[in-house]
């Protein structure tokens, strides 16, 4: 087992709509995607970001693409025209999540440099 | 086999139209599609046409007509933007006039309105509609003095109307950000209303196109440091089949990249519940799309599905929330993060002192955790330097604006090495966002195609 940081095996993007920013969470592969269903947790997600998101975490799930989508709601202290907060879009909140460390199976990490070039998903 | 290309232009007010020039000239395209309307936009387009009755459409229209009307003759192209904003009408007055302007005739431009509702919220509240907002369930009471506009969301259907007319370029109001892009699919393919998978199709592809670059490289997290030509990107073109499938691609010689793992950050952004992204013309489905990079700079999408329309459009509202006045100012090593931090702490003394009651005080040390917050790491012992960023919310400009008197004299009063002041620019207004559902039949019976002609 080794403690990565998501920063070096997923990619994250995040949008805002009114108070609510989602973070989009994307793995490399299946497997990875296998532990990132068990371990990057609503609640687990929630917990990273405390003192930001005020509301409920809600994740979603696309086997298809690799990735989990988390809404989280009250979470840029009024949404992005009314909030004082700098990041008022939650654009940082993507490379936030990226701060993350989760436990993953060593053998699960040597290969992942070959697989940028995956031709589908 | 019939196939349609559509270029990406704007992805917001303000975005440049380059990469838009690029792809009418290189991209073999029949239709370019604008995205010019945010949130935030509405506001500051209300606040222009407050100022001046002609205002309330994006400023850069007509600079951007005249980087593109050129190629709308030679080769074939049409316009769709919903640039409009406030002021749709005056935005095809403002288009007409470029066009004449640069002698360009047999030039028609219809505008669509309808979308605007804020004078319509009486009638919604006489009809019995509860206009709670949706997210939070509060009733609308508390901010229906405040508004300041007041849109739907509409759908692709009346922008297929006006090319059915003839249109060569088609401005709106408040359109959903995809609409745009549906339209001349619909328009080409002939797809019924209940076609559902290519109708989710088409909007799937609009929404890979609507934020530009954001699908061809730009804001990428990945590898973000090997994709080349940032100053000079290329923005996303689709190639759609009448079954709806799609291509993704860009002009070859401008920058930026198309991987799967550019596209599928793109995939999410904004979306909530990815097998149901709701929109006027079809319910979206995600879950079963397919990404496959079948050359370079080319991704195939297919595998969208589609879910009977809703019976309700979104209306977004924006209320007048006070103002936020704000100052930075910047300290340097040794102790730099120690300084701002005393500086915070003397200038929450001074507003207990002076009886300066604001709704909200916040501080944020920029260099250290004004985009992180709570998450930023905590070495903060030897900083180069650092700025204090403190804002105030108030209910009025003027009190906003007392806040940043308080920081000069602190510049000889204060700790050490006090400098970059910045707090003199006014106080800006703040908008909350207030969004509800509204029958779709109230809107839509009310939705207007009007073409005029150079």
């Amino acid at each position: 087992m080794a403690i990565v940081k998501l920063k070096d095996i997923a990619q994250s993007r995040s949008g805002d709509k009114g108070n609510i920013v989602n973070v989009g969470v994307f793995a490399p592969n299946q497997a990875i995607y296998q532990v990132f269903l068990e371990k990057l947790t609503p609640e687990k997600v929630k917990e990273h970001f405390a003192g930001l998101v005020k509301g409920e975490v809600v994740r979603y799930e696309l086997p298809n693409i690799f990735a989990l989508n988390f809404v989280c709601k009250e979470a840029l202290d009024g949404g992005g025209s009314s909030s004082t907060r700098l990041d008022n879009l939650g654009k940082c909140f993507g490379s936030n999540m990226l701060r993350l460390e989760i436990e993953v199976d060593d053998y699960l990490l040597k290969d992942l440099n070959n697989e940028v070039s995956n031709h589908a998903i | 086999m019939k196939k349609v290309r559509i270029g990406a232009a704007q992805g917001f007010y303000g975005d440049t139209i380059e990469p838009a020039v690029a792809t009418a000239e290189k991209g073999n395209v029949q239709y370019i599609c604008f995205d010019a309307l945010a949130e935030l936009t509405m506001a500051i387009l209300v606040k222009d046409k407050r100022k001046n009755e002609n205002a309330g459409f994006t400023k850069d229209i007509g600079l951007q007509m005249r980087a593109l009307l050129p190629y709308l003759k030679e080769k074939r192209i049409k316009l769709l933007t919903n640039g409009g904003g406030i002021n749709p009408v005056g935005a095809q007055r403002e288009i007409l006039r470029v066009a004449k302007e640069m002698g360009i005739n047999d030039l028609k431009v219809a505008v669509v309105t309808g979308d605007n509702v804020l004078d319509r919220i009486p009638e919604f509240e006489e009809k019995g509609y509860n206009l709670n907002h949706i997210d939070t369930g509060e009733g609308i009471e508390q901010v229906k003095d405040r508004l300041e506009f007041a849109n739907a969301y509409i759908g692709a259907r009346p922008i297929v109307r006006a090319l059915e007319q003839g249109a060569d370029i088609v401005v709106t109001g408040r359109t959903t950000d995809t609409a745009q892009f549906l339209a001349p699919l619909i328009y080409e393919f002939g797809w019924g209303e209940e076609e559902w998978d290519k109708l989710a199709s088409g909007v799937f592809m609009g929404h890979l196109l609507e934020c530009s670059a954001q699908s061809t490289g730009g804001n990428f997290s990945g590898n973000w440091q090997d994709i080349e030509g940032f100053d000079r990107m290329g923005y996303p073109i689709a190639e759609v089949s009448e079954n709806g499938e799609f291509v993704i691609s860009k002009v070859e010689d401008r920058g930026g990249l198309v991987t799967i793992d550019t596209v599928k950050e793109q995939m999410l952004y904004e979306i909530h519940d990815p097998s149901a992204y709701l929109t006027p013309d079809v319910i979206v489905d995600l879950t079963n799309v397919r990404l496959e990079n079948i050359g370079p700079n080319q991704v195939r999408v297919t595998g969208t599905r589609g879910k009977p329309r809703p019976d309700s459009l979104k209306v977004v509202m924006g209320y007048e929330d006070g103002y936020a006045g704000q100052v930075i100012v910047g300290f340097s090593w040794p102790d730099a993060m120690q300084k701002a931090r005393k500086v915070d702490e003397v200038i929450r003394i001074q507003l207990e002192r002076n009886g300066l009651r604001y709704q909200e005080v916040r501080t944020d040390f920029m260099g250290y955790n004004a985009l992180s917050g709570p998450l930023a790491h905590e070495n903060e012992s030897e900083l180069n330097e650092v700025f204090l960023r403190m804002v105030v919310k108030a209910k009025t400009k003027q009190e906003a604006a007392k806040f940043s008197r308080l920081f000069p004299p602190l510049a000889l009063n204060g700790p050490p090495s006090m400098s970059g002041f910045s707090g003199n620019s006014a106080p800006r207004a703040l908008l909350g966002m207030w969004s509800t559902l509204i029958p779709r039949e109230d809107i839509e019976a009310n939705l207007k195609v009007e073409v005029a002609e150079v």
